[in-house]
């Protein structure tokens, strides 16, 4: 560039023609300011036309086939689930206190099926924040050597073989359960499992085991779920701690009764296995009733947006709508469905549609605008989940063994009279069936079709193909402001100095002083590194501040700034000369300052994007505006216009949103009201965040460090 | 056509009826000679603990030495002994098996189990008396006949990354050994039906009659073996010819719809069944060609434990009046049939009780009073059968597409603790453990980390493993094998084996069209060398022995199979090629294009066309669009 512009500068000679390509690349970078607003209205409104863009699902692997045979669960089965349902309910079995009676029913009647059955005894084991953990796989978890008798849970798990089947893959059933409070639905979902089960062991077309796992969630579901899938996948065969649980006298005892009580060698306290898990299902069912039509909701979301394949939510779809007439319900952001703004611009795009379509019939892109709502809101609330990390339900633990697994949850209609409960266990019982059907009708792991969409509605999703294209809109004004920044602080400087020399003369001082230069901007790349090592620091702290015992939420928020605080004022002090000396010259260099600092989160999205794209796209929605608009305020008050008043204005309030605490209550205060907001929530959130490892918390980090520049 | 050829047909059922009774003159005829072609069919039913009945067909042909009989054959199948000695075979197995053996509830220790108990799909192992260097290519010929022989895919074990070479664990111990196994090779009734027509009457008579397709492959188990010995051409003195033992071993549960309707309280009465209930079908008559066809019903150690017959202590004397009723008059069940015969077990060390064999002939039977025999039970009865000294299971350990680890587990089952502890000498008996494990190459096994728990504790791996042979596997040449022989302490309760792999890449012609599915590991062989599952039953003449009891007599080591594992490998997308191609073209294109064009471009020569240009005069179009270029160039530049 420096090179061109001396040229032209110095003679008249006819210029070799420039190549289009950096003519264009000139062109979008002198042209920044255009362009990048051009970009970034474009990014916002695709992203918006998203539920627009949608496609209708389809199967994609023609051997599931599902609902090609016809349901075989017959009101036998069902019975026999009934009556489990009320032995269950029963308040006899409820005397016991640590709950080992239901579990025992359970594992009989699993027995009388002629099924294989285990208890799998856990103890609770909390997440464990590792900071540098945040991509490596699950491991087995640490030993502890501290466990009581009296916090343990029992899993019960029954295993079907397939009677032709090889063994080498496996279906699992899971049903959380509760014993010590457990609602009616909770049994009533065992109730269902358990008639497909008792079917299950008596078809001929079973090609792989079936395994239901019926999880003690009195610690909670994710976390019963967990510790089965760790002795599944990785097994500590040098336990120390057995020996103390075995003393515990409960777990022995109903080990022994089970023993003594059923003949034959099904039954055993060891670990039984199955082979690869093909897929899971976790079975839920509310108690509240849904007021107008037996629904079921899908889970999907799993940790750090981890999606199971499009494929098995497209059996549950087609069989819930188109077999067993249940309506099917993905998550949904409500408090979106009621807003006006969103309506009036579905009803633009309704109308835009219409225009177009008048101009060519074959043009038919456009939804009503109540579809529209509907989808955005199911749009956000999946952006949502799958930026934020956490899973939605113990399907999540699944997905961490790289095994397809969602959450059905059947809110059923009426009040459960018996009648009704039959139908719910009947059409719940054959859908569970159809899928697993279909599932064991796989050759081959589910691989055909999506891991990466958003769902808009159970029956429509946009793929990852479409919704890039916002993305890329979003973040492309990034390098081409960096560039033009860049461009700027070099051709500036490099103006003052051509006015006190003459054009003529360039001497080799003055390309040496030309090489100095250009290596300026690893001055202003050092600064930014400074502020991104306090952005880490800031970050990892809360897992030392977790490590003081017996304290309440707000004060460790409360020590949390004080002690970024104080990092911030020692990295200053340690680094205190070359901060200030970059700070000395920060007025004239913040052009370079902001050109590094864009890249860098130019390159931080783009990674983010390949990792967790819903983080990105959230991401970049909030630091694109910040980074474009971020000027030092002194500037802005010494030009004293207007329109860097304005800019001004924009940069605190868009610095403080984007302040993630600040983001926090914000939407905190517009969902539930202002009033209830604690500090300490804020504190608990971020608690959440990093059990799960979320890479949200890694962006955490990328905001506050922008906010410092701003 | 049709018309034309049917004379042909009907005089081809001629020839082939006289011949046959042409063969059965020549056969009588032959009789004097000692060694003449047999042929023996039997069958053995064996009621199992859950609620299940085994069936076990076995027949056996054999061969004098062609040394003494020449190459013509009546009743051998003429394939097998071409294929003997084409290939100098010593001694093969192949087995077609589809399902699982539940070694837990249908036991492990006795010699049904034992040697029948096969992994699914098909294993084929082999013995060849030619000189080293030439056995790979006899397997390879020796893969592609049997392939050709049993509609089978058995030629993909001639590459030598599928098979393996056993130095010393594997139970035929010598070094001529090659085995191989196909995991995913789906097992139907085009596998049935060559290997029935090595059977002189096919299944048109006698015991194969009741080979029913539909009712056979609608069993738990199935598996359908082939066994061949030949001394044909050995250097030792010894020579007894070929002998062809064809086994099938099917797990079946009698009437399954009436087992749903009953109650709770029914559950435990053991179905009661017939063969004609079982199979469909009866037993009428014997085949001719057959020197014996008996059908057995076996009551194992722990049922006869159980059932408690009156006079268990005289149980001799009891056996040598055969007429006596106790045995099979029993208050728990009644069989349908008298038996010919009763066998009681040889007593043995390993356990208190007997196990009873009834014995039917199939001969007294005729088309008119087929052969039916039933079981009706008339108590519940619960038994275990005897399982294996330690329970193994193997599984995979990890989770992603990088690395895992496999595990084999050993359990101890209460079963044979007794009996184990009763083998100690002084408190120190050890139990002898051996493994053979097969790995394809791409799961990258390495053998340094083994690791070994011996109850729950992490060991020395040289506390516990006497003997260890490991040939790593090579990149798409050869498969790893492990073999370990442990010794563990008889009162050990669980032990573990560990081991580390890495997953490799495969190249993209190397997928098989299912890849998504993943890859099989082999399951791994546990054998018990110290113990021997065998069963002796007391004879009156040894002479005209059946070849099925006799065949129980041997002493074989208990062996036991592991799961066939399932590894998910990474797959390409594999519509990437293309993608790939396409890509690649846009990027020579565009490398190339620029290249010529640099290549190609004359710079001075450029400007002084430039300049030229220039100087001539220009129209005023053109004109004012460069002038427009220039200001748009020149402000573009100005504005930086």
């Amino acid at each position: 560039m420096a090179e061109t512009k001396e040229k032209s500068l110095s003679d008249e000679k006819p210029k070799p023609r420039v190549r289009p390509i950096v003519r264009l690349g000139i062109f979008l970078i002198s042209h920044s300011f255009h362009f990048s607003v051009v970009c970034c209205t474009a990014g916002v409104l695709a992203l918006f036309l998203l539920p627009v863009l949608a496609k209708n699902t389809y199967i994609s692997e023609n051997a599931l086939m599902p609902g090609s045979a016809s349901p075989m669960l017959s009101n036998q089965h069902v019975s026999d689930g009934n009556r489990l349902v009320k032995d269950l309910t029963n308040p006899n079995s409820k005397s016991s206190e640590t709950g080992i009676e239901s579990h025992k029913i359970i594992a009989q009647y699993m027995l009388d099926l002629g099924a294989e059955v285990s208890f799998h005894k856990f103890h609770p084991q909390m997440n464990q924040f590792h900071p540098l953990h945040f991509f490596s796989s699950p491991d087995s978890g640490k030993i502890q050597e501290n466990y009581s008798c009296s916090s343990y849970g029992i899993n019960t798990v029954g295993i079907i073989r397939a009677p032709h089947g090889d063994g080498k893959e496996a279906i699992v059933l899971v049903t959380p359960y509760n014993a010590l409070k457990s609602g009616f639905g909770e049994a009533l979902s065992l109730g269902i499992a358990y008639s497909v089960f008792s079917l299950l062991t008596q078809v001929t077309w079973l090609a792989k085991d079936i395994i239901w796992l019926v999880a003690d969630s009195q610690y909670g579901e994710y976390a019963a779920v967990a510790a089965w899938l760790r002795e599944y996948q990785t097994p500590k065969f040098s336990s120390l701690s057995t020996p103390n649980a075995e003393m515990c006298p409960d777990v022995n005892n109903l080990f022994e009764l089970k023993g003594h009580s059923i003949s034959g060698s099904k039954f055993s306290n060891s670990f039984r296995r199955a082979g690869t898990m093909a897929s899971a299902l976790v079975l839920k069912v509310r108690d509240q009733n849904e007021q107008f039509e037996d629904t079921i909701s899908i889970y999907a979301e799993a940790s750090n947006g981890q999606m199971p394949n499009l494929d098995l939510i497209n059996v549950v779809n087609y069989l819930a709508v188109h077999r067993q007439g249940l309506r099917v319900n993905v998550e949904k952001l409500w408090s979106l469905l009621n807003s006006s703004w969103l309506k009036s611009l579905g009803e633009i795009f309704e109308s835009l549609a219409k225009v177009a379509k008048s101009l060519y019939p074959k043009w038919k892109f456009g939804i009503p605008a109540t579809e529209y709502v509907e989808g955005t809101a199911t749009l956000a609330s999946s952006l949502y989940y799958q930026a934020l990390g956490v899973p939605t339900g113990p399907h999540g633990a699944f997905r961490d063994y790289q095994v397809d697994a969602i959450t059905l949850e059947i809110s059923p209609k009426f009040s459960l009279d018996k009648v009704w409960r039959n139908d719910i266990l009947l059409r719940g019982g054959r859908l569970i069936e159809g899928v697993i059907r279909s599932v064991n009708n796989l050759l081959e792991k589910f691989h055909q079709s999506f891991f990466l969409y958003l769902l808009t509605s159970p029956s429509k999703f946009v793929s990852v193909g479409v919704y890039m294209i916002a993305f890329a809109l979003l973040i492309a004004p990034l390098p081409m402001v960096a560039a033009s920044l860049y461009v700027d602080a070099n051709s500036s400087s490099n103006c003052s100095k051509g006015d006190s020399s003459t054009p003529s003369a360039i001497t080799d001082t003055d390309e040496h002083s030309i090489a100095i230069r250009s290596w300026r901007w690893l001055n202003s790349a050092k600064l930014v590194f400074i502020v991104h090592l306090w952005g880490a620091i800031v970050s990892l702290l809360p897992y030392f501040i977790s490590q003081i015992p017996d304290c309440s939420p707000t004060t460790s928020f409360m020590i949390w700034v004080l002690l970024s605080i104080l990092s911030l004022l020692t990295l200053n002090s340690v680094l205190a000369s070359p901060l200030a000396c970059a700070k000395a010259t920060q007025e004239k260099e913040w052009a370079l300052v902001k050109s590094v600092t864009i890249s860098s989160v130019f390159i931080g999205l783009g990674l983010m994007s390949v990792i967790n794209f819903a983080t990105a796209e959230i991401g970049a929605l909030l630091m694109v505006p910040m980074c474009l608009l971020a000027q030092p305020l002194k500037l802005d008050v010494r030009a004293g216009t207007l329109r860097s008043f304005c800019r001004m204005i924009c940069n605190l309030v868009l610095g403080h949103i984007a302040f993630p605490p600040a983001a926090f209550f914000l939407l905190k205060g517009m969902l539930d009201g202002f009033g209830n907001a604690n500090v300490g929530d804020f504190w608990m959130w971020v608690e959440s965040l990093w059990a799960w490892n979320s890479a949200t918390y890694l962006f955490i980090v990328e905001v506050t460090y922008i906010f410092s520049h701003g | 056509m049709v018309l034309l050829q049917r004379p042909h047909i009907l005089l081809l059922l001629i020839d082939t009826h006289q011949f046959l009774q042409c063969w059965i003159a020549f056969g009588s005829a032959n009789e004097e000679g000692q060694q003449q072609e047999e042929f023996s069919e039997e069958l053995l039913v064996k009621p199992l603990p859950d609620h299940k009945l085994l069936a076990h067909f076995h027949f056996q042909s054999s061969a004098p030495p062609s040394t003494s009989n020449g190459c013509h054959h009546h009743l051998f199948p003429k394939a097998i002994s071409q294929l003997v000695q084409k290939f100098r075979v010593k001694e093969m197995e192949l087995s077609f098996t589809q399902g699982r053996w539940n070694y837990e509830s249908w036991g492990g220790f006795d010699p049904i189990s034992s040697s029948n108990a096969k992994p699914p799909g098909v294993e084929l192992w082999a013995v060849f008396d030619v000189p080293q260097h030439h056995i790979d290519a006899s397997w390879k010929n020796l893969t592609h006949t049997l392939s050709g022989l049993f509609c089978a895919s058995i030629n993909f074990l001639e590459s030598t990354a599928t098979y393996s070479t056993p130095e010393w664990s594997f139970p035929p111990a010598s070094g001529n050994v090659r085995y191989g196994t196909l995991p995913c090779e789906a097992v139907c009734t085009e596998n049935l039906t060559p290997w029935l027509k090595l059977l002189p009457c096919r299944d048109k008579a006698a015991i194969a009659l009741l080979l029913d397709r539909p009712s056979l492959y609608r069993g738990f188990y199935h598996s359908q073996r082939l066994h061949l010995t030949s001394t044909e051409s050995s250097s030792e003195g010894i020579d007894s010819g070929i002998i062809l033992e064809q086994t099938l071993t099917v797990v079946l549960q009698p009437n399954s719809e009436r087992a749903i309707e009953v109650h709770a309280s029914e559950k435990h009465v053991q179905p009661s069944w017939s063969l004609s209930s079982i199979f469909g079908k009866q037993v009428s008559g014997r085949c001719v060609l057959a020197k014996s066809s008996s059908v057995y019903l076996l009551l194992d150690r722990g049922l006869v434990a159980e059932l408690k017959f009156p006079n268990k202590e005289n149980g001799k004397s009891a056996a040598n009046g055969l007429t006596s009723e106790n045995f099979w008059s029993n208050p728990s069940f009644e069989l349908s049939v008298n038996p010919d015969r009763i066998f009681l077990e040889e007593s043995s060390s390993h356990s208190k009780s007997l196990s009873i064999l009834y014995m039917f002939q199939v001969e007294k039977y005729s088309e008119s009073e087929p052969f039916d025999i039933g079981l009706m039970w008339k108590v519940p009865v619960a038994w275990l059968c005897q399982q294996t000294p330690l329970h193994a299971s193997r599984f995979f350990m990890g989770s992603g597409n990088e690395r895992g680890a496999i595990a084999i587990s050993l359990k101890s089952t209460q079963f044979t603790e007794g009996f184990m502890s009763a083998n100690s000498k002084d408190g120190s008996c050890e139990l002898r453990v051996d493994v053979f494990q097969v790995v394809p190459w791409y799961v990258k096994v390495y053998f340094h980390s083994l690791r070994v728990f011996v109850d729950q504790q992490p060991r020395a791996v040289s506390d516990f493993i006497e003997k260890i042979h490991v040939s790593p596997s090579k990149d798409k040449m050869s498969p790893g094998v492990m073999e370990v022989v442990l010794k563990l302490p008889c009162r050990v309760n669980t032990a573990a084996l560990t081991i580390e792999f890495d997953k490799g890449f495969l190249r993209i012609d190397e997928y098989p069209p299912d890849a998504n599915q993943g890859f099989d590991i082999p399951s791994a062989i546990i054998s018990f060398p110290n113990f021997h599952a065998s069963m002796v039953f007391l004879e009156d003449d040894s002479l005209n022995r059946s070849p099925l009891l006799s065949k129980f007599q041997e002493k074989c080591p208990v062996m036991s199979y592991t799961e066939v594992l399932l590894v998910p490998l990474t797959t390409p997308d594999f519509s990437m090629p293309y993608n790939v191609i396409t890509i690649k073209c846009t990027v020579f294109a565009l490398y190339f294009g620029s290249l010529l064009n640099v290549l190609q471009r004359r710079v001075a020569e450029e400007e002084r066309f430039l300049k030229a240009k220039a100087a001539k005069k220009t129209g005023r179009l053109p004109l004012l669009l460069s002038k427009l270029s220039a200001k748009l160039r020149g402000s573009g530049i100005n504005q930086d």
